[in-house]
Formats: C-alpha cells, sequence, structure tokens
C-alpha cells in the first residue's frame, strides 16, 4: 500500500499543526490547510520530515463556496483520499454581562458549518470507495450547556451529535467515523486560563488523536481517555445544581 | 416557478448495479425538457461534463459520472402512445420496459426485446442496444425501434430511423448515451397471443452437448437460453440446464384472454407460499460464497438432471420468464458490500467452443469463480457501436469480495484479453473493467472513427460523457478538458 492520503483543516496551529507534522513524519502525503498560508509553511518546515510531500493551501473554512472545488483538487494532488482530519476551532472569551450574537456565530461558522462544509464532500467519496476514516476533533465542552460559553457548548454538541450521525450513515460503506473530544490541551485557546487539570500538550493530544484514528474502529473518545469520568459525573449533576456552579 | 440550478456543493453517491463501482457527483433531475436544456446550458457554461441516468440498472459506470453532472432523467417517463391494431407505442426515453408490457399485454403485444429485468428505461436500451433471448431470431433492442428523438447538448432536435437519418440512428443505438438525450422512442411490439409461454427445460453434461442441444432447438424456440455451471471442470465444464420458451396460441390456452391481464403476470409474493418476496435476499446472503454457491450451482444441475425431461414442458408467464432477475427484489444486495461484476463476452460461433472453455478455465486459473453463467445466441446488426455478433455470449456474475478487489480486476483484464484473441466483443452495459486498448481491438479503427465523427457533429465540445465512455473511448472529446 502507498502513502496514506490525509487532509488536515485547521493545520496552522494547535493540534492541527501536530497532527499535520506527526502525519508528515510517520511519510504520509497532507494537506495542510488554513488561514495563513506563511504559518501552515512553518508547520510543514517544522515536522520531523516529509515536509517537502506536503501540500499547503490558504482557507478559510467559512468561505463555505470554495469548499467543493478545493476538496476536489486536493484529492486530485493526493492521487485519492484516506483521512480527512478537521480541526479547526474557534472559542474567543465571552465576559461575564457580555452577550456577542457575532462572536456566537463565528464559532457555529468555523466549529460546526465549516466542519459541515468539509465533511459532506469527504463522506461522499468515501462512500463511493468504500474506504477512508473522518475524524473529527470535538470537544467535552459539548457534554454540558455550561455558563462560561453557551455557544462554544453548543457547537462542540452539534459537532458530536452530527460526527455520531455520519459515523451511523457511513458504517455500512466501511466507512470510519471517529469522534475525539479532548479536555484541556496547551494551546492558544487555554492560554492565561492557568492551572487546568490533565491538561497536555498539543504534540500530546495529535498522538492520542492519530492512534484512535489507526485503531480500525468507529468511536467516540476523550482526549485523554479518563476524560470519562468527569464526563459522567459533569453528566450526572441535575441541572438545578449545575446552574450554582461556576464549571 | 423558479428555474432549476445545479447545486454546488451537493453530491449524490451513483454507483453501477453491481454495487462494485460507485463515484461521487454532482445531481439534477430535470422533470421535462425545458429544464433539461437550462441545466445542460449551466454546466457547459461551467465547463462541467454530463452523464445522463435513468434507471441506473446499467452493471458498470455508464451512469457514472465522478466530479461532474448527473442529469437523472427518470421523471420523463410517459407513455405517450399506443395503437393496438398495430402494435405501435410511442414513449417518452425513461419510460420502463415494465410499462411497455404493463400497456400493451392487456391487447396481447409484448416488447419484441426485453432484458433480464423490467426496469431498464428505453432510453437506457437505446443507449446500450440490450438484448433478449431471443436475441438469434429478431436482433437486439435497435432492431424494434422505428424512430426516435434525439435532442442534441445545443436545443435541436434530430428525428431519426432506419431510413431517415439513419448515420444518426445508427451511432445512437449503443452510442452509450454521449450523443444527444434520447427524448422519444417509437417501438413496434410483437402480437404474442395469450399471456404465457411454454417452456421445456433439459439439462446438458458438458459444454458441446450445451452448444449442441441449443443449436437443435434453436430453429423451432422462439426464446432460448442456457445457464452454466461455472463450478464445473474438467470434463464437466460447461454442464448446464438449457430453457427453451415458445409463444401460446390463445386458442390454445386453457385460461385465454384472461391470461393476459397483468395479474396473472405479476411475480407471486411469497416463496412457497410462506416467505415474503422481500425478506427472500436476506435468506439467500448466508449462501452467496464460494462454497454456497458451488452447492446451489450443483444441486440446479442435479435438479434438473433427474426431473427435467425433454419435450416436457409447462406453462409460464412472459414476465416469470422474461425477468427471472426482478423475482427477488434486492438481489443485488446477496453479494455484499463489495457488489458484483458481470461480465459478457461475444464470440464469435466459429470459435466460441474455444474461448467460452477458455473463459471459465482462466476464471479458475484466477481463483474467482463466477456464480451464474448464461449461455446465449445472437446475430449482427447494423449499429455502429453495437456488441451483436453472429456468434454466442457467455455472461458471468462475478463477486467482489471486499478483500479480493484486485484479484477480481486482475481476472477482468485476462476475460478481456481472451475475447480480443478470439475476435468477440465486450458488452458495454456489462462492462466496468475493459480498457481503451481492448475496446479498440474488439470495435476496430472503422466503427470507432465513425463513432467519433458522429460525436463530433453532434456534440463536437464533449459535453456528454460518462466514466464508461472515458474509460473505453478517450478519443472522445470531453468538456473542461483540452482535446485529446
Amino acid at each position: 500500500m502507498g502513502a496514506e492520503r490525509v487532509i488536515v483543516v485547521g493545520a496552522s496551529s494547535g493540534i492541527g499543526a501536530a497532527i499535520a507534522q506527526q502525519l508528515l513524519g510517520e511519510g504520509a502525503k497532507v494537506a495542510l490547510l488554513g488561514r495563513r498560508e506563511s504559518l501552515l509553511q512553518e508547520v510543514a518546515n517544522g515536522a520531523p520530515s516529509g515536509a517537502d510531500s506536503a501540500i499547503i493551501r490558504a482557507h478559510d473554512v467559512t468561505d463555505f463556496d470554495s469548499v467543493s472545488p478545493l476538496f476536489d483538487e486536493l484529492v486530485g494532488l493526493l492521487g485519492g483520499l484516506d483521512k480527512l482530519i478537521y480541526v479547526s476551532g474557534s472559542m474567543p472569551t465571552i465576559e461575564e454581562h457580555e452577550y456577542s450574537p457575532e462572536k456566537d456565530r463565528q464559532m457555529m461558522e468555523v466549529n460546526v458549518l465549516g466542519a459541515m462544509a468539509w465533511m459532506n464532500p469527504a463522506a461522499a467519496h468515501m462512500e463511493a470507495a468504500r474506504a477512508g476514516t473522518i475524524i473529527g476533533v470535538s470537544s467535552i465542552a459539548g457534554e454540558r450547556g455550561r455558563r462560561g460559553n453557551p455557544a462554544y457548548c453548543t457547537s462542540k454538541a452539534a459537532m458530536t451529535t452530527y460526527l455520531e450521525s455520519l459515523r451511523n450513515r457511513l458504517h455500512r460503506y466501511g466507512v470510519r467515523v471517529v469522534t475525539a473530544k479532548p479536555g484541556f490541551v496547551r494551546t492558544a485557546m487555554t492560554e492565561g486560563m492557568g492551572d487546568l487539570l490533565w491538561i497536555i500538550d498539543a504534540k500530546e493530544a495529535a498522538r492520542q488523536i492519530l492512534k484512535l484514528g489507526a485503531s480500525g474502529r468507529s468511536i467516540s473518545r476523550f482526549v485523554p481517555g479518563r476524560w470519562w469520568m468527569v464526563a459522567l459525573v459533569i453528566r450526572s449533576i441535575p441541572s438545578w445544581i449545575f446552574r450554582k456552579l461556576n464549571l | 416557478m423558479t428555474a432549476m440550478t445545479i447545486q454546488r456543493g451537493t453530491r449524490r453517491v451513483v454507483g453501477g448495479f453491481g454495487r462494485a463501482v460507485a463515484s461521487a457527483a454532482r445531481f439534477a433531475a430535470p422533470a421535462n425538457e425545458e429544464e433539461l436544456l437550462s441545466l445542460l446550458g449551466q454546466a457547459r457554461a461551467e465547463g462541467l461534463p454530463v452523464a445522463l441516468r435513468g434507471a441506473g440498472r446499467s452493471y458498470g459506470d455508464a451512469a457514472m459520472n465522478a466530479a461532474g453532472l448527473i442529469l437523472d432523467l427518470s421523471a420523463m417517463n410517459a407513455v405517450l402512445d399506443w395503437n393496438p391494431e398495430t402494435g405501435v407505442m410511442v414513449l417518452e426515453g425513461a419510460a420502463t420496459i415494465e410499462s411497455i408490457w404493463r400497456r400493451a399485454l392487456p391487447d396481447g403485444w409484448w416488447p419484441t426485446v426485453v432484458p433480464g429485468t423490467m426496469f431498464p428505461t428505453v432510453a437506457g436500451c437505446v443507449a446500450m442496444n440490450v438484448h433478449g433471448k431471443n436475441h438469434y431470431r429478431v436482433g437486439a433492442f435497435g432492431d424494434q425501434v422505428l424512430e426516435l428523438d434525439l435532442l442534441t447538448v445545443e436545443g435541436e432536435k434530430i428525428t431519426c430511423g432506419p431510413e431517415v437519418n439513419a448515420d444518426v440512428f445508427e451511432a445512437v443505438i449503443g452510442g452509450l448515451g454521449v450523443l444527444g438525450v434520447v427524448t422519444r422512442v417509437t417501438l413496434q411490439l410483437k402480437h404474442v397471443g395469450s399471456g404465457d409461454l411454454e417452456v421445456e427445460a433439459l439439462s446438458v453434461p458438458d459444454l458441446d452437448a450445451l452448444f449442441n442441444e441449443y443449436e437443435r432447438r434453436r430453429e423451432e424456440a422462439d426464446y432460448l437460453v442456457g445457464w452454466i455451471d461455472c463450478f464445473a471442470r474438467g470434463a464437466n465444464l460447461g454442464r448446464g440446464v438449457i430453457h427453451r420458451a415458445n409463444y401460446v396460441p390463445l386458442e390454445r390456452h386453457p385460461a385465454g384472454a384472461d391470461s393476459l391481464d397483468p395479474s396473472h403476470q405479476t411475480l407471486p409474493d411469497r416463496f412457497f407460499g410462506v416467505i415474503p418476496r422481500g425478506l427472500m435476499w436476506r435468506l439467500l446472503k448466508p449462501w452467496v460464497n464460494d462454497l454456497g454457491m458451488r452447492l446451489v450451482n450443483a444441486s440446479k444441475y442435479w435438479a434438473s438432471r433427474l426431473f427435467d425431461r425433454a419435450g416436457t414442458t409447462f406453462k409460464q408467464s412472459h414476465v416469470g420468464f422474461a425477468f427471472l432477475l426482478d423475482y427477488v427484489p434486492r438481489w443485488r444486495d446477496t453479494y455484499g458490500l463489495g457488489g458484483f461484476i458481470q461480465v459478457q463476452p461475444f464470440i464469435p460461433a466459429q470459435t466460441a467452443r474455444v474461448a467460452f472453455r477458455e473463459l471459465i478455465e482462466t476464471c479458475h486459473e484466477h481463483g474467482v469463480i463466477p456464480y451464474l453463467g448464461v449461455f446465449k445466441r445472437h446475430r449482427p446488426d447494423q449499429f455502429v457501436l453495437s456488441h451483436a455478433i453472429d456468434g454466442y455470449s457467455l455472461a458471468l456474475d462475478i463477486r467482489v469480495p471486499a478483500d479480493g478487489r484486485e484479484r477480481v480486476w486482475k481476472l477482468g483484464e485476462a476475460l478481456g484479453d481472451v475475447v480480443v484473441r478470439h475476435g468477440g466483443r465486450i458488452y458495454f452495459a456489462k462492462d466496468a473493467l475493459a480498457n481503451a486498448g481492448q475496446i479498440e481491438a474488439c470495435y476496430g479503427p472503422d466503427r470507432i472513427e465513425r463513432f467519433l465523427a458522429m460525436k463530433e457533429r453532434l456534440d463536437p465540445n464533449g459535453l456528454l460523457s460518462s466514466e464508461l465512455s472515458r474509460r473505453v473511448l478517450p478519443q472522445l472529446p470531453v468538456v473542461g478538458t483540452s482535446t485529446p
């Protein structure tokens, strides 16, 4: 079998960058997408090897109309597609007393609609090929509606549910869909949040997410796995108590 | 009414009937000619290749179009006119074979040529020039077409037939659906008397016996088809069962005109009176593997060997005899995720005995045994890309295991080489694997030149194409790409 062919959407920083670098190092043919081309090039150059074979494309996931032709172009350049990994995410800070439809909309567009724009053509391609893996990076934040950032929690709950539907839709065609739900990861998103529970760095998150993707199973898992205990507790807290907490 | 537009992002996974090949394409389903022309115009403006799709009953990639646009024409399916005096029917392109017999049989008429299923559209049958179990006697589908309308991509309508615009007619029949849209077809049907056929079944112990017994019955038979157990080798190679069928005149049928009623024709809802038809595929599925099918094929042969006697006949309805494939809804799903391919080599009469032995042996050498083999006799016709030759064909159903695709593809190539070596033809409706070199060798440069010239005349920019046409005739122009 030839080199694995992968598209990583949101590869310019954080978990996405680490995923792209690991894949390049493993000899995969990778298309890196992100808004800033220079950053993508830096990411590719930072890979242990394989930078030369990287395909770099500046792309804004909220430019939905551009996805379909770009997808076809990349599949053509890669010579097929084995994995689509969607990592793009946006989490602007929402202050206490702040109510911002603009920020909410941005999160839904980047975290949900962008994922849908990319996963639809990938799902069609993979159903036809009777093979392939779609990996979506969601979040433990989607487990419950917390008071801190309503739209972020909503967007991740939407992504988790969307991926579950896609998993059920594609299972019979031999296509795997993996939902990775990280807890705290040391990236720009968590900067300045102080000491966080069980925090891991982006490289470790990438390693665990790619391991899930390579498991050959169609699954939904927390990253690291032990977050399931926290999720269980959080999901079990009755609403009338949950609203009094600062979670 | 808002004009129909081609959606930019929406894709649909569309496969061949055998489910072994599929691809994602953009998709639109015009309701009428006006919408059809508007969509063709938009596709042209975008430089998007367009493939036409009717019922999707071609086994391979004939109605597939990766990254292009598929126009599903199945809504344009009316029966426009029926004359029970002359047996002439006028239909829109996407009318199905089923709609023909349902309308005509109560008046004592039946489509002269039908394939093994009643669900294809007449335009699809035109594009592939399909044949039936009476090919050697009445010709292929194109031979019963009195006239047809071809809508070109420019919006011009060309009426053609054996006498009018015959050059267009001869290219459009068997023309893979890439010369224009067949919007109207006029067919000559056949007067059949009663609604039943008299069928004789006869087992044959080997390939020679199959050829001999088949030829012995050919003159007197209205329909004649052989089934081969492809698992049998050596002295038993080619063993199988021949089915001969003849029309039963109305006056000789005990039920008389009642036999023509569609309710007499339709297939039973339950098998053995118990198992609903819709569930049958699930019960069959565990048998669709090498061991199971070896048993099924052997049982079928031995049952016939023990119980069928030459000269003994039974009555079967036209639908029951002609549309065997339709007995089990979703039968193709028994093949599982990998699907199956069908291959149907046509071999000239002189070398068919040798070639068929070679074809079956080649399958065994590749470790891929066809689960079904069907044997028929054919006759040539005047159509440019027609598969019809003076010879025999052997249709093979080959399962594609999810992990054995490469092996099957290799076998497909090898079978194609056998066909080429014997001067035969590869049949496009069944094909998913042939390469351009094999097709050129089968059809010859003259026919291909004639077809290219007609394409140049009717669709010079190559707006219409399909995965099939691009694979087997890469010389054809394709919109959005530089001319080859």
